[in-house]
């Protein structure tokens, strides 16, 4: 075992002191306290955690937030994503406190920023302010915020329904409308034993929500076969695919069913410890979540003796990110969880064989351990009832966008696309993202496809693109988005999605030709290829598919008289040089 | 396990090749003699997989083939006109991420980066650079640190942690803006326990990391990669004595 992982976070002690001083935790409270991560502190708690300083480091540089320069009193991170974002409303309150965007205020009373996709895509625009999440905003709003700032109005001390996350179900499913009744998985698994309750969970048909569709069945069996000297359970709550909120919706009103599936794999893989891995933008949860475990060890239902046996205990904890999307990745999620950065492991071996701490591990997805405590109940043969052939039983997705009624929608696998975008209110449409950004953007000849494994696979996310939405944005955005979030490890990530951001800048700006098309497509095609885990493999998805589908919105913003243009306006750049010399005639131009 | 035992074979570019039970394509291409090109990748320090120069098709599914254990069955295509040109854009992507000036470098003809660029024939940077700023840490007596070079292939970082016992570099930042740092207070090379004995201190492939005051030593001309290819077997232990001995081989 490396040093790295620090003292007291050897496999097997069940409880520790250190996990209630997670370098993630630290690092959050003082960036909440000096407003930045200073020097000095970096070296304090490397010598706390016994980690080397260097580690401390990498951590506070990856996390995006965490900040080296201290940020303002009032922190605002505006969302930039499609759905939940609008950077023109971060443009007027910079402009009205007189804040340049990233940086803050000589006073140090305010700082101005975007952030990747805050999960609020029902009921944006939003922000973060001091890592608290504000939705619905509008001009009003944003007056009234500034003139809370001009007052020094402590942000505690801001109306509380300025902060109000709704649910927003629109429509009920196989999950979100059967009643769970809290205990009776767990029951009804102890009852059974593990062998037959992983045998109701495969025959169940349950795949992985995430996305990626791994047999959840499989996945409990190969963890609990391996060997080790112990196990865990790993509840990704990483949601940050732009245009996902379905986990923030099951955590808020079904914390129950999630904390119970957990417990109910830990049964079955023989596991003593789980861990929800929660995103920072969703740190609100919290408080709320801590309620939900305690009552459920005051029920027995965790703890010592779960339910009274002699040889189950069972615990879970709550380690918070802190924004970076990769730690969505099972195992950057896992090197997240050992106070690293988020780097994706090789693979073989696989977390079920060595994850935390080099010891088996199951990392499943909020909706999948959901769903695993509703089969518990009511058996495999319920959930595989519902949906399609190959994909048993329902997904609830989180749909935004242009469209009357966005929120949380539950149907069977199997689902067409019109038939969703006739539910939620969509008219008009011109495209629609499934599965999020690193998922596929279809056109409306293809809005008679289903969701399924079989077909359109999604992890829940739902973008409706209306016919006044400009498509180019839509696909830079996306653009913009994987560069910001790729961890840098392997040189077609994080290389290729940078020049792919500023080939698609170049298209946008005016300036690029049919050459610089085909080169986006070449990179495209091997970043895709040659990545080393599935941001890269995903990040040039929305590119490869306007490309294909939308080739218009590229070649109305060529050059076309000319085969090659550089990336920067030649004249343009002379404009200083005129000043100086004030010249502005005809031959101080080159047009 | 035996290399005689038939089941224990790959084919790499249609040759039949023995490989041990726990060895990577990689090892079982070097112990072969075959080159697949690399850079991140060193034999005795952990593989990593993270410079994708080494990508191969495996039964027409791409992969790292110094991460990738080797299993009976596998047709591995390594040496193909699209792969080169996979690595030969890999490179020119390293290339233009960092500032890479080969004249003006003490490592140029001992630098497996420029070696393995030439042997793929790149010609340009061919994309626009980055130009990115990082700062050169000469605060060491005996080592310089040039980040401008740096690839990010962390053979440093393995170097010290796995040979030398120490854990003086790491790569922090995300994305195009990761970098690389030391393990110290200061942030200075001079205050972490580095000596010019370590491996990390020579394991560099590139010229981020030098030896101070024995520049220029061996002559343009008779440097390591005068005298060799870097698709030569056994070449690896030569690029570690950088060129001092290249004249005994």
């Amino acid at each position: 075992m490396k040093s790295e992982n620090g003292p007291g976070k050897q496999p097997g002690t069940s409880r520790n002191q250190a996990d209630n001083e997670h370098l993630l935790h630290l690092l959050f409270d003082i960036q909440q306290r000096e407003r930045h991560i200073p020097q000095r502190s970096i070296a304090e708690l490397a010598r706390q955690l016994a980690l080397p300083i260097s580690q401390v480091e990498s951590v506070v540089d990856f996390y995006s937030f965490f900040h080296r320069e201290p940020r303002g009193i009032y922190d605002f991170m505006f969302s930039n994503c499609t759905s939940c974002g609008d950077v023109s409303m971060m443009h007027s309150l910079s402009e009205r406190l007189g804040v340049t965007p990233g940086k803050t205020r000589a006073d140090g009373a305010v700082s101005i920023d975007t952030t990747s996709c805050i999960g609020m895509c029902d009921q944006g625009p939003a922000l973060l302010v001091n890592g608290r999440t504000l939705t619905q905003l509008t001009a009003l709003r944003l007056e009234q915020i500034a003139e809370q700032v001009e007052t020094g109005t402590p942000v505690e001390d801001w109306p509380v329904e300025w902060f109000r996350v709704h649910d927003n179900v629109r429509k009920n499913g196989l999950l979100l409308g059967t009643p769970f009744e809290t205990g009776a998985g767990l029951r009804a698994a102890v009852e059974k034993g593990p062998e037959p309750m992983l045998d109701e969970i495969t025959q169940s048909g349950l795949r992985g929500r995430g996305g990626a569709g791994f047999g959840t069945g499989m996945k409990w069996k190969f963890c609990r076969q391996a060997k080790g000297d112990a196990h865990y359970v790993v509840c990704n709550a990483d949601e940050g695919e732009p245009g996902t909120f379905k986990d923030r919706i099951l955590l808020t009103s079904h914390a129950h069913a999630v904390f119970e599936g957990m417990t109910i794999c830990g049964h079955i893989i023989g596991a003593q410890k789980g861990y929800l891995y929660l995103r920072g933008e969703y740190r609100y949860l919290l408080k709320d979540l801590q309620a939900v475990l305690e009552r459920r060890k005051k029920s027995g239902l965790l703890g010592e003796k779960v339910l009274g046996l002699q040889d189950f205990n069972f615990d879970i904890e709550i380690i918070i990110g802190a924004g970076a999307y990769i730690c969505g990745e099972e195992s950057a999620l896992i090197e997240s969880m050992e106070q690293k950065r988020g780097i994706p492991r090789v693979r073989p071996p696989f977390p079920v064989t060595r994850g935390y701490l080099g010891q088996p591990t199951v990392v499943n997805n909020v909706e999948t351990l959901a769903a695993a405590a509703h089969i518990a109940v009511h058996g495999g043969a319920w959930f595989s009832g519902h949906g399609s052939d190959k994909s048993a039983g329902s997904k609830i997705l989180s749909i935004s966008g242009d469209c009357t009624t966005p929120g949380a929608y539950e149907y069977p696998f199997g689902v067409s696309i019109q038939r969703i975008l006739d539910d939620c209110g969509a008219e008009d449409v011109q495209a629609v993202q499934v599965g999020g950004p690193s998922g596929t953007l279809i056109a409306p000849d293809e809005f008679e496809r289903k969701l399924g494994f079989e077909d359109l696979a999604t992890g829940g996310s739902f973008m409706v693109y209306g016919k006044d939405s400009d498509l180019l944005d839509v696909v830079s955005n996306f653009t913009h988005f994987f560069a910001h979030e790729s961890c840098g490890f392997c040189t077609p990530c994080r290389v290729g999605t940078t020049l792919l951001k500023n080939g698609l800048d170049k298209i946008a700006s005016g300036h690029g030709t049919k050459s610089d098309v085909d080169e986006m497509f070449r990179m495209a095609t091997m970043v895709k290829r040659r990545s080393h885990c599935g941001l890269g493999q995903t990040a040039p998805n929305p590119l490869l598919d306007a490309l294909e589908r939308f080739p218009h919105i590229f070649e109305q913003r060529l050059v076309h008289d000319s085969e090659f243009e550089p990336h920067f306006d030649l004249d343009a750049a002379l404009e200083e040089a005129r000043q100086i010399s004030h010249r502005d005639d005809a031959e101080a131009h080159l047009v | 396990m035996s290399d005689t035992n038939n089941n224990n074979t790959i084919t790499i570019d249609g040759r039949e090749i023995p490989f041990e039970e726990g060895q990577t394509i990689m090892d079982a291409a070097l112990a072969a003699d075959i080159y697949i090109p690399h850079l991140c990748h060193r034999p005795g320090l952990s593989p990593h997989g993270s410079c994708k120069l080494c990508t191969v098709e495996v039964n027409g599914r791409s992969a790292s083939a110094c991460t990738l254990p080797a299993a009976s069955g596998q047709e591995v295509s390594n040496n193909t006109e699209a792969l080169n040109g996979v690595r030969k854009t890999i490179t020119q992507m390293l290339f233009v991420e960092g500032n890479h000036f080969c004249p003006a470098c003490e490592k140029t003809g001992d630098c497996t980066l420029q070696a393995v660029a030439y042997h793929l024939d790149m010609l340009d940077g061919h994309f626009p650079q980055f130009y990115p700023r990082r700062e050169v840490d000469a605060s060491h007596e005996g080592i310089v640190l040039d980040r401008d070079r740096c690839i990010m292939c962390e053979l440093c970082v393995r170097a010290s942690r796995e040979v030398d016992g120490k854990d003086v570099f790491a790569i922090t930042g995300r994305g195009v803006d990761a970098r690389l740092i030391v393990n110290s207070e200061s942030g200075q090379l001079a205050d972490t326990d580095i000596t010019t004995d370590d491996l990390a201190a020579h394991i560099c492939p590139v010229g981020a990391i030098l030896i101070k005051e024995h520049g220029y030593e061996v002559p343009i001309g008779r440097r390591t990669f005068d005298l060799h290819t870097v698709a030569e077997p056994g070449v690896e232990p030569v690029i570690l004595k950088k060129g001092k001995h290249a004249d005994e081989h």
